[in-house]
């Protein structure tokens, strides 16, 4: 039995409520693949055709003459292939830095409670209200020029590695899926002698692949889709991510091939995404609602 | 329902409650705390470098000038040099404008489309990756699209040719000083809704199916049901997202700086946060963006303030 919603389903099965709700039905699909992939399809074909015939009034629904030449420009001129290797090492960095020390902080608030847990976690919950505008000036001078000492990480990826391990949102989502796990199980484990990181490694994590699964997707989007703080920190053409590298690019360079370059940008995590759509969307409503 | 359950926090409370008699195993407590803290070290040494400390930092920083290496207090010369910047007043009117027409457009319409979705039998999977599609593109990405093909000011141009087709005038766009600031919503609409519409939709699926029927029973028509069922149920979670988007909107910063190459025609698109970049990374001038930082947290704070007591107030 399906639960009920605002409108009653008995009322929607037969006669005129039938019609109206295949009625509405077709509109909404029409209209939402028009609304939501109709600019990618035009993105995509725009992208194959001339410069003569982007330029065309009316535009022409599907290239005449497909340029294929024009991605192929794309990936040679701009180097995509170096810029797509850099994203990728610090999404893959990313998520392996806030799997150990997000899992083991989480761990720690949620299990061992050392003195004063409460009060870090609320300190680390607090970033959560600090708009990130605020924050890029300083946290620029601290990454130039570090305290202490006096390293600069500029063009090192660990300018965009430990600033994402300060992830509140991360260690309050384990933190709350540890919790889930019985006390009994952990005890017991003690009791045979095992130590807190055997405890971790062989009775936490194996119980909380799903939650790691979603925070390791959120962090390689994140780093897909991150520009100013890349921007900022990787200054030099040689350790640009794509988005950053497309943008330095753009001004000089012609819209189709900028358009097709995006295009090749974005591909990578529209296909994460069709193959986690499930874990997204689970984890992006787990996370926010339910208490 | 809550975003933060307090009882979780609550729960680490009373571990240290009973004060401990031998002395054994009070060295067993200290050991197991420093155990606790080596494992938080990572993390906690990571938020001290760059959340705690550079938000101590942007405020000292705001009262300071560095010159040639040599750092000064000035006292208040940043806040007043930022204020008598010609864009300051036209970045913060762009900036509210931007919110305010983003919190018309983009917050009923996910609110709307969700109610929609959540009463469809069929294709709901379908329209569900559709709606979340954009948000995985790479902003830069959409934008790009958005620039050169959807903007184009000839008739060449997606919309345009839309309007045309149907039409309707046909607009310049970005190139109209006008358009400038509702045409930045509706890329940042569509690049963004996916997400609301998917928390919505899970609050959605928590109303109990008895409210319905009973305010049937009742009489209430859909839109009765709408406003006397669906959003009382809901509203904790619409006060959140209207919150949470009106800070992600203030920070209104790629859009400008994509779609209109930062300031837009006659100023039309600068941002609050264009103008913390811009002083920062262009006019060498950290400490005058460190403080427009400072004032942008401020008037955050000050209408976060505002908006939870005015939301926790009908309780």
């Amino acid at each position: 039995m399906e639960t009920r919603t605002l409108i009653s389903h008995a009322q929607l099965r037969r006669g005129r409520g039938r019609v109206i709700y295949w009625a509405v039905l077709t509109v909404v699909v029409l209209g939402f693949t028009l609304v939501f992939l109709g600019p990618l399809y035009w993105m995509v074909t725009g992208a194959f055709k001339s410069g003569l015939e982007i330029a065309q009034t009316p535009p022409t629904l599907w290239p005449k003459d497909p340029q294929t030449q024009n991605y192929v420009d794309a990936w040679n001129n701009l180097a995509l292939a170096k810029l797509m290797f850099n994203t990728f090492y610090y999404a893959a960095g990313a998520v392996f830095f806030q799997l150990v020390f997000d899992t083991a902080a989480a761990y720690a608030l949620s299990k061992l409670r050392p003195m004063f847990g409460n009060l870090i976690l609320g300190l680390m919950l607090a970033t959560l209200m600090i708009p990130a505008m605020v924050l890029i000036v300083p946290q620029y001078v601290t990454a130039i020029d570090l305290p202490f000492v006096h390293v600069s990480l500029l063009d090192s990826p660990w300018a965009i590695w430990l600033p994402l391990v300060a992830n509140a949102f991360n260690i309050f989502l384990l933190k709350r899926f540890f919790d889930s796990i019985p006390e009994d199980l952990i005890s017991a484990a003690m009791v045979d002698g095992a130590s807190p990181l055997r405890i971790l490694w062989s009775i936490i994590l194996p119980m909380s692949r799903p939650i790691l699964g979603v925070v390791s997707i959120f962090a390689v989007t994140y780093v897909w889709k991150d520009f100013l703080w890349p921007k900022l920190v990787m200054p030099s053409p040689e350790t640009r991510t794509l988005s950053v590298g497309i943008y330095a690019f753009a001004g000089g360079t012609p819209q189709n091939i900028v358009v097709a370059a995006s295009v090749i940008a974005a591909i990578p995590t529209v296909v994460i995404f069709l193959i986690f759509q499930r874990n997204i969307m689970s984890g992006l409503t787990t996370g926010s609602l339910k208490g | 329902m809550a975003i933060i359950a307090p009882d979780s926090l609550n729960k680490i409370k009373g571990t240290n409650a009973a004060p401990e008699k031998t002395r054994g195993k009070r060295s067993r407590r200290l050991q197991d705390n420093l155990t606790g803290y080596a494992f938080l070290a990572g993390a906690v040494f990571c938020f001290a470098l760059f959340s705690w400390f550079p938000m101590i930092r942007g405020i000292v920083m705001s009262f300071q000038r560095t010159r040639r290496g040599v750092t000064t207090w000035v006292g208040w010369d940043n806040y007043i040099r930022i204020v008598h910047d010609p864009s300051f007043w036209t970045a913060w009117k762009n900036t509210f404008y931007f919110t305010v027409l983003a919190l018309i457009v983009g917050y009923a319409v996910p609110f709307f489309v969700a109610i929609l979705l959540n009463e469809f039998r069929h294709a709901k999977g379908y329209l569900r990756v559709l709606v979340y599609l954009p948000v995985m593109l790479p902003p830069a990405s959409a934008l790009f699209l958005f620039k050169y093909y959807a903007y184009d000011p000839s008739e060449a141009g997606l919309f345009n040719a839309v309007l045309k087709f149907l039409h309707l005038p046909t607009s310049e766009w970005m190139q109209s000083p006008g358009m400038t600031i509702p045409a930045m919503v509706i890329a940042s609409t569509w690049m963004n809704m996916g997400g609301a519409v998917l928390i919505y939709l899970a609050a959605l699926q928590n109303i109990p199916g008895e409210l319905y029927e009973a305010a049937e029973l009742d009489g209430a028509g859909i839109w009765r049901r709408i406003t006397n069922v669906t959003i009382p149920q809901t509203r904790l979670i619409l006060a959140l997202l209207a919150m949470l988007q009106i800070v992600a909107t203030m920070q209104l910063f790629i859009e400008p700086l994509i779609l209109a190459n930062g300031a837009g025609t006659q100023d039309s698109a600068t941002s609050v946060a264009y103008l913390i970049y811009q002083h920062g990374f262009f006019q060498n001038d950290l400490n005058g963006a460190a403080a427009l930082g400072v004032i942008m947290l401020i008037v955050l704070a000050a209408f976060s303030a505002v908006y939870v007591r005015l939301t926790t107030k009908k309780d």
